[in-house]
């Protein structure tokens, strides 16, 4: 966009801010213009993301009863959730086998749907020469997304159950005797829910960084007599790891949180951290629960931070 | 409601010196002082917070027909109307809950107990409700909150349960029922007489429990003193000791891969056991039969040890007065007056005033459904649709045996806090 462009626009942009000089047919300060078009942004966020976060912290230090908040500074809500974390050693206590449960499920993820949505994205910015197919077979990756998220889960219960489809294809043809039973219900169900759920956040990010690669560089590392695979290593691995960043966190933060997912594929019986504050909610616990949303804001915060460590995203883009 | 009083205030006056006079000092009594309201000012809409058990649209609909009353649903979770009842009192006029939920309501001072005397039907609310035992004059069972305990309050305004009958009517009964294992005849090919058997191995990966900690603790109880593993004081209200002795059981059958799944709704126990997943589970009466419905073999099963049962009825919340508060009265009166429970013990639950629920049904439904004698003619769900066919007998048996069977009530334990951290940790095991 050009300056006159933006000048024109921002005005209307947000309606009434800044009408006294918008009113002049003066230039804006380059500065102030950023601060206009970042602005709507920067207030949903603070209205609906860090006023309420802040609010969540206080409660987690409030008292509670049966039936009510008691707003009277407590820990009771975090020493309640790391209860017996220490006289139980060298056993796990609820909340650290929860936590283990959740990074085992969230890495399995992640690894599988980077393997996935690199290859995809591979194929789609390399092996794929026209803009027009790489635009179709884009938007092919997004149908799944035209049903809900709940209904792309659940199709797949008569489909693994145990007299589901797969088994009874599997027990006609003889290749096993007896159904398999882990196929739903288990950790196995939970993580091919969520890889089929969340590919295609690795994938977006990922072709996004591909695309952007200057094919000279491919052709320089041929032209040197690097192999196929020396060329994947140290060209185009590193010139997609934004992307792979970025598609890292989607899918790391998704999977943390979740446990709707968790529960439904996972029969209930697969610990969540997510899991762990919907029933404190539910008990009306709720600055137990704030407890744990903080816990879990925490952790999260901790992957990603190291993530950026790996790559500086602000330097890349 | 003030709002809508000043906004209409001048039409109001007009009208007084008309017609409306009369109507106006019969419905405004105890209302806004000095300020006589109109029945006509206003449409009659009542919003009915609930879970979807009593929600049905036929009921409604003849409800609009009969009182003029129109009922808007807001459907949540057992949990989800406690928590809306917490956090946003103003959001619903007449509240739909469980008796157990009492012990957390009341106290909020977020409802409002409506007054017997105002109930027509209120001296013909079945015995259970008022005094634990059946009709026939079987005692039922207590543990747990037993609906006798929490059903009346000291005074109008008073958070003590009264131990005494008073005029202050926590939740006016509506609908009940006695639950107990749902089972797969066809699958497990066996009689089935206890709880002890849901931790069969002979069932390994196929049963499945509650995932609802304050109900599902107490399915476990059953199945702990079923087993003869321990004796509780009170299944309803355990010590922490006993917190620990059930969930270590528990534990000890999931980390076995007893249970194949845990559900949390009608409908995902439903799919568990049509689908042969499961075929022993904790179940609901209409749950099993809607599994019969779709023409697969399923069992409400009577155990020795007795039913777990809940129980349901109707207050208001604190912020309903006035008018509103008279058609709350008016819609309650309905409510117990025969349609409804007709339709309720049509579908397999059990209705609060039994004598008016009869004349709402043919000799040959309420002799099914309530005295366990096998059907005349076919059994058809109050939506039409065949449920049994002539000469089936109920599950269970009659009122008197299934009520007179009741062993404990769902409850919110003194505990609950540590109980619901043992559950996360029974889930993380």
């Amino acid at each position: 966009m050009s300056e006159e462009v933006l000048q024109q626009a921002t005005p209307g942009l947000i309606p009434g801010s800044g009408t006294a000089r918008a009113a002049k047919p003066t230039r804006l300060s380059p500065s102030f213009i950023s601060w206009l078009q970042a602005g709507p942004m920067m207030l949903v966020f603070l209205a609906f993301f860090l006023i309420p976060l802040v609010f969540v912290v206080i409660v987690s230090f409030w008292d509670y009863n049966e039936y009510q908040l008691l707003p009277a500074f407590s820990g009771r809500g975090y020493t309640d959730t790391f209860e017996g974390c220490i006289a139980q050693l060298p056993d796990l206590c609820t909340i650290g086998k929860t936590y283990l449960m959740t990074l085992k499920l969230c890495f399995m993820v992640w690894a599988i749907t980077l393997f996935v949505g690199f290859c995809v994205a591979y194929f789609l910015a390399f092996h794929v020469k026209s803009k027009t197919w790489q635009m179709g077979l884009s938007l092919l990756c997004t149908i799944p997304f035209w049903t809900s998220n709940v209904i792309r889960m659940i199709a797949w219960i008569p489909l693994l159950g145990r007299n589901g489809l797969v088994n009874s294809g599997l027990v006609k043809t003889g290749l096993i005797n007896h159904p398999l039973e882990w196929l739903l219900f288990s950790e196995f169900s939970v993580v091919l829910a969520l890889v089929h759920l969340f590919t295609f956040f690795m994938v977006v990010p990922i072709f996004n960084s591909m695309v952007r690669i200057d094919k000279s560089l491919i052709e320089a590392a041929y032209d040197a007599g690097a192999t196929g695979f020396q060329t994947l290593v140290n060209v185009v691995i590193p010139l997609a790891k934004p992307g792979i960043v970025i598609g890292s966190i989607f899918v790391i933060t998704i999977v943390m949180g979740d446990f709707i997912t968790i529960g439904v594929m996972g029969g209930q019986q697969i610990a969540a951290a997510g899991k762990i504050i919907e029933t404190r909610v539910n008990a009306l616990q709720f600055p137990a629960a704030a407890a744990n949303a903080v816990i879990l804001l925490a952790i999260t915060f901790l992957i990603i931070t190291m993530m950026s460590r790996i790559v500086d995203i602000k330097k890349e883009l | 409601m003030t709002e809508t009083t000043r906004k209409t205030g001048v039409s109001r006056r007009t009208l007084l010196k008309g017609t409306a006079g009369l109507a106006g000092l019969a419905a405004g009594s105890g209302a806004i002082t000095g300020f006589p309201y109109v029945k006509s000012a206003d449409a009659k809409v009542l919003r009915y917070l609930g879970t979807a058990v009593n929600e049905g649209d036929d009921i409604s609909k003849q409800c609009l027909k009969d009182t003029g009353i129109k009922i808007e649903y807001i459907t949540a979770t057992t949990d989800d109307v406690t928590k809306r009842v917490m956090t946003q009192p103003n959001s619903f006029d007449v509240l739909d809950t469980e008796y157990f939920s009492l012990k957390k309501l009341v106290p909020s001072g977020n409802i409002l107990a409506l007054d017997a005397k105002k109930i027509k039907e209120f001296d013909n609310i079945t015995p259970v409700f008022t005094k634990g035992e059946t009709p026939g004059g079987k005692k039922i069972g207590g543990q747990g909150t037993a609906p006798w305990k929490v059903l009346y309050l000291e005074g109008k305004d008073s958070k003590k349960f009264a131990t005494s009958a008073t005029e202050f009517v926590t939740l006016i009964p509506t609908v009940y029922n006695a639950d107990t294992l749902g089972i797969r005849p066809d699958l497990i090919k066996r009689p089935i007489s206890t709880w002890a058997e849901l931790l069969n191995p002979e069932f390994k990966g196929k049963a499945s429990i509650l995932n609802i900690p304050s109900i599902g603790i107490m399915d476990a109880a059953m199945v702990v003193e079923a087993s003869g593993k321990y004796k509780y004081a009170d299944k309803g209200n355990m010590t922490k000791e006993e917190i620990d002795l059930t969930m270590k059981v528990m534990t000890e059958a999931k980390k076995a891969g007893q249970f194949r799944a845990f559900w949390k709704d009608f409908n995902e126990s439903v799919n568990l056991m049509a689908s042969g997943e499961t075929v022993i589970q904790s179940m609901w009466s209409p749950a099993v039969t809607k599994v019969r419905s779709m023409g697969i073999p399923c069992t409400f099963q009577p155990l020795k040890e007795g039913y777990r049962s809940w129980a349901s009825g109707f207050c208001v919340s604190k912020g309903v007065s006035g008018q509103k508060l008279e058609w709350a009265y008016e819609f309650v009166n309905w409510f117990l007056s025969g349609f409804a429970g007709a339709y309720l013990n049509r579908q397999g639950y059990y209705s609060a005033v039994l004598s008016t629920a009869k004349a709402h049904m043919e000799p040959y439904e309420w002799a099914y459904w309530m005295e366990g004698k096998p059907a005349e003619k076919d059994i058809k769900a109050p939506d039409g649709s065949l449920l049994e066919k002539a000469g089936a007998v109920r599950d269970g048996g009659s009122y008197e045996d299934r009520m007179g069977g009741v062993a404990c009530w769902n409850a919110v334990m003194d505990e609950n806090d540590y109980m619901v951290r043992k559950w996360n940790e029974f889930i993380a095991a």
